[in-house]
């Protein structure tokens, strides 16, 4: 204990002091072997593809001395890749998050938590979307929710993505919005559950816009509202005549739930503050890239970016969130 | 006819210099991944992807693809020489392929095997080219019922196909259920099985299953005959392709039902793993020659690589007109789409022709490269066997041992492969068969989750089996599939008296000289 704070201080001290002699050089620290950015999360998810289009935007722009290694760890829903980083102190080790960050924990009972980590930066929230198939009379949230009232439980089909994860917790905050049972169907990726509401062979789903987005452009899908406070900032017609901006909050609708999901770096714990500097850095630089801004409009993602104290805030009381809506769900390891 | 024009527009943005280069250097690159047991196809192209960003989406795609084509051809090359499946969907082709080799016969195996993959690719991109639109919408009739219904008719067309007592057959695939229920149940989001062990949360991958199971099981035997490869030291002839070939026509239905197969499983999207097997029990049920399969047959090796090659081209079909994937690698490539900025959908017909017609052409000329890469490399590969066993046995072992490290970057797979070739060693020496635990193995997850959520849509009635048109027709077809051989059986007997029991007696006693 007494070492480590000896140290920390040493480190805050160096770190205070290069930035004393070198106020305008930046990061004193830089990785002196390649970084391992592990994704827990199987290859073409949603974290997947951001950790690949940052590490070939790394690569590409030269943002880093040392190459950015991917590396998918997704056993037993992304345990396997948090237990990795909480296991080790090795500052070239970063891991991009979802909702198991909290969810895995929580629902299996696999001892790790966010606080086992060192929080670097929130990259984006990634939106949920009410869809349903464009076939079906459902052309409003309202309509939807009515015909919801009006049916018996469990009669309307859901199909989301894994169990006990995010789609099935908007689904039960649905369900206790509307008071009503959802058959819930969970399915292995995002673009299978899509394609199964585009077959009609369940109701609705919550998918991530980017997952969707396809089949809205071809006229099979339909989006309600979307589970966010403000509408999604993205003018550009997707369709004909809509864009996501034209998509409103399910607030507004009348259906009083909200959720995002986080896509946000951490390190080990025990990072020093110019190491996680770097890497704050190092995503700064991302960020700037137009490449960057053109991913992030066409998964219509909300670019809420926080580093230090503030998302360390947030990430505390997603985790708050998550364990009242898991409980009241019944989701939590016994 | 119009598709037609398309896709001469499509050759001549395939046909640049440039492109013919990455296309080059994507075969080359599939094949040692497909050589390599465990860096895999999806592996392969994920590790890629961001050195494509910079090229234009065109080239990139064609070289992704190509390391994919390429990974499907060199699957075969070490189930046939090693009898280690370099894929997942290569396993079937070692049943027969491997006995070819240890006949020397390895040349012949690997020229049948290229070219019935080049045949079934050809034949899946034909599909695609003209039948994309139509084939596209019947993908979206499967919902969880349909699942099922492919995996339980993969199963029954499988089931009854070893030479083994029916009775072992069913505890190796038990043991394959069981190891493949291991890790997270994506139903109820609990873990099973783990007890507790991190290491275990992944499950048991498939992959380093099969590399202890066939690879240093089969090391481990050899090993205990004495240090030698038995004969092996046929003659290698480049000629041997072309005599090859003067065979292969005989077995024309098998091909086509190998690509029928194929194209259907790629497309629906059940992958080229489930149509391999498929595709080589019906080959089996259906042949003339039955008695042949297992100890070296040609059409054994046909069977499973026109399957898996038509699955795994078609795969890239649900892909690309609706974002779904038919198999893990093009689920990569989907995510490199999305990176590159094109959407993949019905749209992207319309609004990318240049990108989707190139990519369409690049498959035709993909598959041509690849195939005259690989066979004029059989005679090289067969020459590997003339190694004396002392020397390649180690070289195989380090092979297999990176191959299991690079699955999930973990020792611990080193350790389980080595536990699984034990176990791969005792099966085979307890003349239990390693098919039906591998096929568990890859399908059990799959199709346990497809029937849960069957159950769930169903709210626990079994008559979602046959509740349309079409999972009643593939339900119905497996269930006769099942008691074929009872029937065929029972046929048999009014016609020959005793003969359908002739088969049974071979388990206990010896068979009586005749």
């Amino acid at each position: 204990m007494i070492r480590s704070i000896a140290r920390r201080t040493l480190a805050l001290a160096v770190a205070a002091a290069a930035t004393a002699y070198l106020p305008a050089a930046g990061a004193a620290w830089e990785p002196t072997k390649p970084v391992e950015f592990i994704v827990p999360a199987g290859t073409g998810g949603g974290a997947d593809q951001m950790a690949r289009f940052i590490q070939g935007m790394v690569a590409k722009h030269n943002l880093m001395k040392q190459p950015m290694v991917v590396v998918n760890k997704s056993g037993g829903a992304g345990a396997e890749g948090f237990l990795e980083v909480k296991g080790t102190k090795d500052p070239h080790k970063i891991i991009i998050t979802l909702s198991n960050l909290f969810t895995t924990p929580l629902a299996t009972g696999v001892p790790f938590n966010w606080k086992d980590l060192t929080p670097v930066a929130m990259l984006a929230l990634d939106e949920f979307v009410l869809w349903v198939n464009s076939e079906s009379p459902y052309k409003t949230t309202q309509d939807y929710v009515a015909a919801l009232k009006a049916g018996e439980s469990g009669k309307f089909k859901m199909a989301g993505t894994g169990s006990k994860q995010e789609d099935q917790i908007i689904t039960v905050a649905l369900e206790k919005a509307v008071g009503k049972k959802l058959t819930y169907v969970p399915f292995k990726g995002g673009g299978d559950v899509a394609v199964q509401l585009v077959g009609k062979h369940v109701d609705s789903t919550v998918n991530n816009p980017i997952e969707a987005i396809a089949h809205w452009r071809s006229g099979a899908l339909r989006p309600l509202c979307v589970f966010d406070a403000k509408p999604m900032p993205y003018p550009a017609k997707v369709t004909a005549d809509k864009s996501w901006q034209d998509v409103p909050t399910c607030r507004s609708q009348g259906l009083d739930v909200e959720y995002l999901m986080l896509r946000g770096i951490f390190m080990p714990a025990g990072a020093t503050p110019d190491q996680v500097a770097f890497y704050v850095d190092l995503m700064n630089k991302v960020r700037a890239l137009p490449e960057w801004k053109k991913y992030t409009e066409d998964a219509a993602f909300n670019t809420t970016f926080m580093t230090g104290k503030e998302y360390a805030d947030w990430v505390g009381k997603a985790e708050t969130r998550h364990r009242e809506l898991m409980q009241e769900a019944g989701f939590l390891a016994k | 006819m119009e598709d037609v024009a398309n896709l001469m527009q499509g050759f001549a943005v395939a046909l640049t210099w440039q492109n013919l280069l990455f296309m080059l250097v994507g075969i080359l690159l599939g094949v040692l991944i497909g050589v390599l047991p465990g860096l895999g196809g999806a592996n392969g192209v994920a590790i890629l992807l961001p050195l494509t960003f910079t090229m234009s989406p065109t080239s990139a795609i064609i070289m992704l693809s190509c390391i994919y084509w390429g990974a499907l051809f060199g699957g075969a090359i070490t189930s046939i020489l090693f009898n280690i499946p370099g894929e997942p969907w290569s396993v079937a082709t070692t049943f027969d392929g491997y006995p070819m080799a240890q006949q020397g016969r390895a040349g012949e195996a690997m020229t049948a095997a290229f070219t019935s993959s080049f045949i079934g690719a050809f034949f899946a991109v034909v599909v695609i080219t003209f039948l994309a639109p139509l084939v596209a919408r019947f993908a979206l009739k499967f919902g969880p019922p349909e699942y099922f219904a492919v995996q339980f008719l993969t199963f029954c067309s499988f089931i009854g196909m070893s030479r083994e007592p029916p009775v072992k057959t069913i505890a190796a695939m038990m043991i394959g259920f069981a190891l493949a229920a291991v890790g997270l149940d994506t139903v109820t989001g609990q873990l099973r099985m783990t007890f507790g062990h991190t290491e275990l949360l992944q499950g048991f991958d498939f992959l380093i299953a099969v590399i202890g199971l066939f690879g240093i099981g089969e090391i481990l035997l050899t090993m205990e005959e004495g240090l030698a490869f038995k004969g092996v030291k046929g003659k290698i002839d480049p000629r041997i392709v072309l005599q090859t070939w003067a065979k292969l026509p005989k077995y024309w239905l098998t091909s086509l039902r190998g690509c029928l197969i194929g194209c259907w499983m790629g497309i629906t999207p059940g992958g080229a793993t489930p149509a391999s097997f498929m595709s080589y029990g019906m080959a089996r049920r259906f042949s003339k020659e039955k008695e042949k399969f297992g100890s070296g047959h040609v059409e054994g090796v046909v069977a499973p690589e026109t399957a898996a090659h038509a699955a795994g081209t078609s795969a890239l079909l649900p892909m690309l007109t609706l974002g779904i994937p038919g198999s893990p690698t093009a689920a990569v490539l989907l995510g490199g789409l999305l990176i590159w900025g094109l959407q993949p959908g019905p749209l992207l017909f319309v609004e990318k022709k240049e990108f989707v017609w190139g990519l369409i052409a690049s498959m035709y000329l993909g598959n041509i490269v690849g195939l005259i890469i690989v066979l004029t490399t059989v005679p090289w590969w067969a020459a590997i066997l003339r190694i004396p066993f002392s020397i390649i046995a180690p070289v195989i072992v380090v092979i297999c041992a990176i191959g299991a490290y690079t699955v999930h970057n973990s020792f611990f797979d080193v350790a389980m492969m080595l536990v699984f070739g034990v176990v791969g060693y005792v099966f085979k020496k307890l003349k239990y068969p390693l098919a039906p635990l591998v096929l568990a193995l890859v399908l059990g997850d799959m199709a346990e989750t497809a029937f849960r959520q069957s159950m769930l849509l169903s709210k626990g009635s079994i008559e979602i089996f046959w509740s349309n048109g079409l999972v009643g027709t593939i339900m119905t077809l497996a269930v006769v599939l099942l008691y074929w051989p009872l029937m065929s059986k029972v046929v048999e007997g009014w016609r020959g008296g005793m003969q359908p029991f002739r088969r049974n007696k071979g388990a206990g006693a010896p068979p009586p000289a005749q």
